[in-house]
């Protein structure tokens, strides 16, 4: 399946908004959304979601009555926060592909206490444990009807 | 031209499996047409760092947002429930949860005991033989001694309580409700040539460890080795009739789109809810007009779903979030009829564990929780590892109005027309599922979880495909018999969750293949006294 691509524009625009919607943070010692690397990711990503995010980027081109990576910084979030609540299903989507490309990143990952890794083949331990909570459930009669 | 064969099945998903094996001892030459493809082990998101991100992509849930080459298309039309499936070796068990619930003794008997629905022409007790072949064919975890059930031994030891399971555990208690570790299709010790769980995460977008009991890693080795052959990338247009009125044998596609017709002396339907009653309309012919088997014309009607009402809050100390598998615990407490509750019928409570970093956030955001700017990191943080979500499945009654029909534009790639969904929630399941978001929400309170909302009914969660092509013992009221067999066409059965009567109000994997077994045991048995087409 082959999948449409974001013109610069609309990509200059894409870069501007992942950085309100996800900033960098030194306090949490996390990049924004807006990183060369995560930005990557997500113009990679669009894939199924290709035409929603250009939906959604002509919504807020719209808005800014011109180019969003153009306006000034206040400007620009105030555009944003007016289209975060006008946004509808396109930008449902488009922030979706956002967050699944920040959220694997190996830097947000680890400062998160994860392991950067696939799941298979190490797996993860889940403790066992203690079945005799389960004590007042075993002591009562059977629940199910006799048919 | 192809070779005719004794047996046709249509589809290898849990039900086509576990018939395919059963009738593999007759040595009768049995052959499994399956539109899709074997799913390797690697093939499986966990394998990859983007396994979360590929549950949106080729392992999202939803056919019509999944969009292989394998799948087709579905018109939900205004359905507040969307039908999700997967197409391929296993069928739809390839992206099942694996909880593994039976049904209740009550649920076969619903007429008899609320005065709603009808009874099934079967019973628990019929089916308790099945059930035990089948858990032991699968592969369950569990417990023995649940209070909500009939005795019953599960092969294997249950899955970790966990932290998450700590928590749901003591807010139960404090409450004096029922919960119980699930029955589970997972292994949790070597089984079968099975590796045991490693707690990749969560089980629905496949295992690639293996332990999950999908039909492809179940029935189907054994009946390979039985000699039964499986074709796939083999979409089947129609089942079609001779002269004598009886099924011949079936059209089908291949992956390069040749029309193929495979003869055979008798054809088993295993589409589940939505591709059987889909298929049956397809097969038209001048004796049969309406689709065949469809005298009756309920073939598509009765369409029950689960309806899914999500429940969630967050705890103040971190838990297992993705870790292990999604459901391992369950809640009877309110499964059966108490009328002073206002509705007929009930509910299981699975008890659900979170989701890993990318779905957290997402869900999150959905629900208006995770803020652009700054503010993001923290409440992220404050919501990550913390989720407890309890879900109500909810018994749907059979309603002739809620159904599958053809839809006059949408097609697949193949030009076969496409199941379009006309369904309404009922009065009954909307009191349903205001009840089962209450009593999560007292579960939720009971364990000092905040921020607690809910998804009722859950769009994305049409997962249970039930009633298209009902049985029972009046061809006036049913598509099949007691024992699965047309009322119209004697060589034609099926075996799939298109012939239940009612739904119950737990997951319907299990049930399904114990009613394949039994339908399999009674064509065996006919055929041992030449009864099987009288």
């Amino acid at each position: 399946m082959t999948y449409g691509t974001l013109t610069d524009a609309e990509a200059r625009d894409l870069r501007a908004l992942a950085g309100i919607m996800i900033p960098a943070s030194s306090a949490h010692g996390v990049p924004g959304a807006d990183d060369a690397l995560i930005f990557a990711d997500i113009l990679k990503s669009l894939e199924r979601d290709t035409a929603d995010a250009q939906m959604a980027l002509k919504h807020l081109r719209e808005l800014s009555g011109g180019a969003f990576a153009e306006l000034a910084p206040e400007r620009r979030t105030e555009v944003a926060m007016r289209f975060r609540h006008e946004g509808g299903a396109p930008l449902f989507a488009l922030n979706r592909v956002v967050l699944l490309c920040y959220y694997r990143d190996d830097r947000v990952m680890r400062a998160l206490g994860q392991e950067p890794r696939s799941p298979f083949p190490k797996g993860h331990v889940v403790e066992q444990g203690d079945w005799s909570l389960l004590d007042p459930v075993r002591k009562r009669a059977p629940m199910w009807r006799q048919v | 031209m192809h070779e005719k064969v004794d047996v046709l099945i249509i589809g290898s998903g849990a039900s086509g499996a576990a018939v395919a094996w059963s009738l593999a001892d007759t040595k009768m030459r049995i052959l499994c047409l399956e539109q899709g493809d074997w799913v390797k082990p690697t093939d499986y998101p966990t394998n990859g760092r983007d396994w979360e991100a590929r549950l949106f992509g080729d392992f999202a849930i939803n056919p019509n947002r999944r969009a292989r080459e394998t799948d087709y298309p579905i018109n939900n039309g205004t359905s507040p429930i969307q039908v999700v499936n997967f197409n391929g070796v296993g069928g739809s068990t390839i992206m099942y949860t694996a909880h593994y619930p039976r049904l209740h003794p009550s649920d076969f008997r619903v007429k008899t005991l609320d005065g709603v629905a009808d009874d099934w022409p079967v019973d628990y007790a019929t089916l308790e033989p099945y059930f035990t072949e089948n858990d032991r064919m699968t592969g369950v975890a569990g417990l023995e001694g649940d209070p909500a059930y009939p005795h019953h031994v599960p092969p294997m030891p249950p899955l970790p309580l966990g932290k998450t399971g700590r928590c749901f555990g003591e807010a139960m208690n404090r409450l004096g409700w029922h919960w119980w570790p699930s029955d589970s299709a997972i292994a949790t010790a070597e089984y079968d040539g099975r590796a045991p769980c490693i707690n990749l995460g969560h089980c629905t977008p496949g295992c690639a460890q293996g332990a999950k009991g999908s039909a492809d890693v179940t029935y189907w080795p054994h009946a390979l080795r039985a000699g039964v052959e499986l074709r796939t990338r083999a979409r089947v247009r129609e089942v079609t009739v001779g002269p004598d009125g009886l099924a011949n044998g079936a059209i089908y596609y291949d992956a390069e789109g040749k029309e193929h017709f495979q003869p055979a002396e008798m054809v088993i339907v295993a589409c589940n809810g939505i591709g059987t009653p889909r298929l049956l309309l397809n097969s038209v012919s001048g004796r049969f007009p309406n689709g065949i088997a469809n005298s009756s014309g309920l073939v598509g009607r009765n369409l029950m779903f689960h309806p899914f009402a999500h429940t969630y809050g967050y705890v103040d100390e971190p838990i297992d979030g993705n870790i292990g598998a999604q459901l391992s615990l369950w809640s009877q407490e309110f499964y059966e009829t108490d009328k002073a509750r206002g509705f007929v019928r009930g509910y299981t409570l699975q008890l659900h564990r979170g989701a890993g970093t990318i779905v957290d956030a997402i869900a999150n955001t959905a629900r208006g929780f995770l803020p652009w700017g700054e503010a993001h990191h923290d409440v992220y943080r404050t919501l990550f590892n913390r989720k407890l979500g309890l879900s109500a499945i909810c018994e749907d009654l059979p309603e002739e109005h809620n159904r599958v029909t053809l839809d006059p534009v949408l097609k697949d790639s193949n030009g076969i027309p496409a199941p379009k969904i006309d369904y309404a929630l009922s009065d009954n399941t909307k009191k349903m599922i205001a009840h089962g978001v209450a009593r999560s929400k007292d579960v939720l309170a009971a364990a000092g979880a905040k921020n607690v909302g809910s998804d009722a009914p859950m769009l994305n969660a049409g997962w249970h495909l039930m009633g298209t092509a009902r049985m029972g013992t009046d061809p006036e009221r049913s598509v099949v018999n007691e024992w699965g067999r047309s009322h119209d066409v004697k060589n034609l059965f099926i075996v799939d969750g298109s012939i239940w009567v009612t739904s119950g109000g737990v997951n319907p994997t299990s049930t399904i293949q114990a009613l394949a077994l039994y339908i399999a045991d009674n064509i065996k048995r006919r055929l041992a006294d030449a009864t099987l087409f009288d």
